[in-house]
């Protein structure tokens, strides 16, 4: 220390500020309290045993685990069945996502405030209530749908479709295009509604009808970026295709529930390796793709 | 602290910098700087002034060369003993270089870190320890009233005096400024290099600012240096230099006309000021 | 709309590139058709039809009974027990590699010139520490977190623990991933004058790195969860605890109605946490 140190610190602030902070504090503290509480809650909830995650009995167990799962099994047989697995998983996902891409697109236009009911392309019409009203009712309807499909999750969408079409990689396809098309559909409606306004005035004020406008102003600009969010979800979806068959829909999953199942570790080795390989190629691909487009 | 004997805070030989794709940032610099001493650095921009500057703070090492501060060896220095050399150097910045979201007081104490222990300078973090020093400090800079304010809701002549208050609380034997008035308004500028000044002068600090500004540089310090493309170009008295050095100096940066018509303005009206 | 691709292709690059894309894209396309058994026929033959019927009419009403409400309570709160500790343990996991992965921060850049110039020892420790953390979170999260779950429920049994382990490993190789790119977009100029005060590597990173990076690192990481009350919900499937479990079992129990009823209170579930962290983050 250079200087001598004072202490003290809370009566050198001024008074006024210091009530502001102290009643933050108290606020913070409280909340910081509840937090804790919440946690502790959760804790045993959830059944969690680090301490004992951390023993020798629980952690010998893990290793005893991986030891099983050493060496993998890279036996003709198994190879080419994991080789199966892996084209029927990227199979599933790009269908899906293209599935997701068509579904998306052919909901989001009625999804978005500013195609539909509102702002500059509806300047100029005739403010009757009921018309408007009446535009209001695809753009709800639309908005509603979407959300429907993105809340429910892909793995349950699988075992519904795996109710309705039978077991297999198509339901698989299904259950993704369906919940990534609501995914999509709102990502990409967040794109059209902040699209730049300025192409759109001009294009109006020579003429164009509606239709031309999205084709002319409003697509070329949403297009990368529709693009890009694709891929992107087909980086997410590759991932879940892979163990959509543990609800029987097909690709690596099945396969790996197999294993499981039948305690084959060595194998279940050389699948999750699969994976792995498939995941990290698929992440170079879509990213090398995205800076293509972009 | 410990005691220095020598008189010399700086001695640089030989210096040579080059970064990737061999571009020579610094080229056979020599340069001996006292203790106490107050220098202005000026040159064209791209000049390396700031290269030069990242060496004397220890940002960068030399690619070749040796460089002893109070007649240590840099280049033998690491870890601890390069921190606790780093903490005897004060540096002001450009763009004054402050943590935008942590209030002001933080950003002023974070001139303690060279001295406080890891876990202290965390606590400090959530309950400030030396709140007395950081207020001196902002007192010392004309803001006292700005403590417990978030940084970034200062104008940039303010965020500049922050970071010279940093300085102070940390307390160095050498002050380097690289261009520290380039951002900030033309009035506010020559408070700022005479604030710096009376620092040094007031606790016997070695000065050494670059500028941006030839004016500012002639009128207030009494040995200036000219860099360009790496090299020095003169090391002089601010008596000592023409107007032809100056033109050198800079020719080849014409484009900036208004730099230049400050150059040859300054030369003809500010003949030798000195500053008290 | 893919097929649409190599026409944005900047018309600068006058390679083959869009005509082998187009090539690649419509073969994937036919054989993926194929081997995915794509078959939307199924749904105008009369087989097909009357299992979504079925599945239609079965889901209403939704099962609202106290009796089967009560039964679901304890798994809907498991759900988010599991989320809140996963998340907790994927950052505990994210935040040290994600450090280590930091390429500003461990290996490169002005923070490092100093310490790492003629040094090559100390260099190559640290680009192998960096490598090392880089590896195992690109392992974490390339295995889906049903894998994990699985893995785990082997080693640890079943109940909502493997799950918590699942996502707190499948969670933490993208927090990992994320956290690293987020401290390397932080302005390295703060941290520059850090660094001359004399400050070490963790002070600037308390004062200047992660005072900088909060909002980001705040925001992704709420994210996160909201994810992972998704992923929690349905982990169950694996026997790892959470609502996941009951779903199955009523939809091969064909109680539709049930299925409804759960998906409601997921959607509730999901709709809350959403709430919570917009509120979280407007207060930063």
């Amino acid at each position: 220390m250079s200087t001598p140190p004072t202490r003290n610190s809370c009566e050198t602030i001024p008074a006024h500020r210091g009530r502001v902070r102290e009643g933050r504090t108290v606020k913070n503290l409280l909340v910081l309290a509840g937090v804790l509480m919440f946690l502790v809650w959760s804790y045993y909830g959830a059944e969690i045993h680090l301490s004992q995650l951390l023993s020798r009995d629980s952690f010998g167990q893990i290793v005893i685990y991986i030891k099983k799962l050493f060496p993998p099994d890279f036996s003709p047989a198994v190879l080419q069945e994991a080789l199966k697995g892996t084209i029927e998983t990227f199979a599933i996902s790009f269908m899906g996502t293209l599935m997701a891409v068509v579904i998306a697109l052919s909901i989001v236009f009625f999804a978005s405030k500013n195609l539909i009911y509102s702002g500059l392309l509806y300047e100029l019409e005739p403010r009757q209530g009921w018309k408007r009203a009446a535009r209001r009712v695809p753009y709800l309807a639309a908005k509603s749908v979407l959300n429907i499909l993105r809340t429910i999750p892909e793995m349950v969408w699988a075992l519904i479709f795996v109710f309705l079409v039978g077991l297999g990689p198509f339901p698989g396809v299904l259950a993704l295009g369906v919940h990534t098309g609501g995914v999509l559909g709102k990502l990409f409606g967040e794109v059209l509604e902040d699209v730049d306004a300025q192409p759109i005035e001009s294009l109006q004020s020579t003429g164009a009808s509606r239709l031309q406008i999205l084709c002319y102003g409003i697509l070329p600009q949403v297009l990368p970026q529709f693009i890009s969010y694709s891929l992107y979800r087909w980086e997410v979806n590759i991932r879940v295709a892979a163990v959509l068959g543990l609800v029987g829909a097909g690709g690596l999953g099945q396969r790996i529930h197999i294993a499981i199942s039948l305690f084959l570790e060595n194998q279940l080795l050389t699948l999750i390796l699969a994976i792995y390989i498939l995941v990290t190629a698929v992440d170079y691909l879509s990213a090398y793709l995205r800076r293509k487009v972009m | 602290m410990r005691t220095v004997n020598s008189t010399q805070q700086y001695r640089l030989a030989e210096i040579r910098k080059v970064f990737a794709r061999d571009q020579v940032a610094l080229d056979r610099i020599v340069l001996t700087v006292c203790r106490g001493e107050r220098v202005a650095l000026i040159g064209p921009s791209g000049a390396g002034k700031t290269t030069l500057f990242r060496l004397l703070n220890c940002t960068l090492r030399p690619t070749s060369g040796k460089l002893w501060i109070d007649d240590e060896d840099v280049e033998s220095l690491n870890g601890k003993d390069l921190r606790r050399t780093r903490s005897r150097i004060g540096s002001v910045y450009q763009q004054h270089n402050l943590v935008p979201r942590l209030r002001v007081i933080h950003n002023v104490l974070a001139g303690q870190l060279g001295r406080w222990a890891t876990l202290q300078s965390l606590l400090s973090l959530f309950k400030p320890a030396d709140v007395e020093i950081a207020r001196q400090a902002l007192q010392q800079v004309g803001m006292p009233e700005k403590l417990l304010e978030r940084t970034d809701e200062l104008s940039g002549g303010q965020q500049q005096r922050v970071a010279i208050a940093r300085v102070l609380v940390q307390n160095p034997d050498v002050i380097l400024a690289d261009e520290p008035v380039s951002s900030v308004d033309p009035s506010l500028a020559s408070t700022i290099v005479r604030l710096l000044i009376e620092i040094s002068q007031n606790r016997h600090k070695t000065l050494i600012v670059s500028l941006h500004s030839v004016d500012l540089a002639l009128a207030y310090f009494p040995r200036v240096i000219g860099i360009k493309e790496g090299r020095v170009s003169f090391d002089l008295e601010t008596s000592k230099i023409t107007e032809g050095m100056l033109e050198d100096l800079y020719s080849g940066n014409f484009r900036d006309h208004s730099m230049t018509e400050a150059i040859s303005e300054r030369v003809q009206s500010v003949a030798y000021p000195s500053v008290g | 709309m893919k097929e649409s691709n190599p026409s944005l292709i900047r018309p600068s690059d006058k390679s083959f590139f869009p005509y082998i894309f187009t090539a690649l894209f419509v073969l994937a396309f036919v054989d993926s058709w194929r081997r995915a058994d794509i078959d939307p026929v199924v749904f105008f033959e009369k087989k097909g039809q009357e299992a979504l019927w079925k599945f239609l009419t079965g889901m209403f009403p939704p099962d609202v009974s106290w009796n089967f409400i009560s039964l679901m309570l304890r798994p809907a709160l498991e759900t988010i027990q599991i989320s809140l500790w996963g998340t907790l343990i994927a950052v505990a996991i994210g935040f040290p590699l994600g450090l280590l992965g930091t390429h500003t921060l461990a290996v490169r850049g002005i923070l490092n010139d100093a310490e790492l110039q003629g040094a090559p020892v100390r260099r190559g420790m640290r680009y192998g520490l960096y490598f090392l953390a880089r590896g195992l979170l690109s392992l974490f999260r390339s295995i889906p977190e049903f894998v994990w779950a699985f893995m785990f429920v082997r080693a640890v049994g079943l109940g909502p623990f493997p799950g918590v382990l699942a996502i707190g490993v499948a969670y933490g190789g993208m927090l990992g991933k994320v956290y690293s790119e987020i401290f390397e977009a932080v302005n390295y100029r703060p941290l520059e004058a850090l660094q001359s005060v004399g400050a070490n590597k963790l002070q600037i990173f308390f004062y200047g790195w992660f005072p900088q990076a909060l909002p980001n690192f705040v925001s992704y990481t709420l994210y996160r969860w909201e994810c992972a009350v998704r992923a929690s919900a349905i982990l169950g499937l694996v026997g790892a605890g959470g609502l996941g479990q009951q779903i199955e079992i009523s939809m091969r129990m064909f109680n539709f109605n049930e299925v409804l009823t759960i998906l409601i209170i997921l959607f509730m579930m999901v709709a809350a946490v959403d709430y919570i962290s917009a509120k979280t983050r407007a207060m930063l």
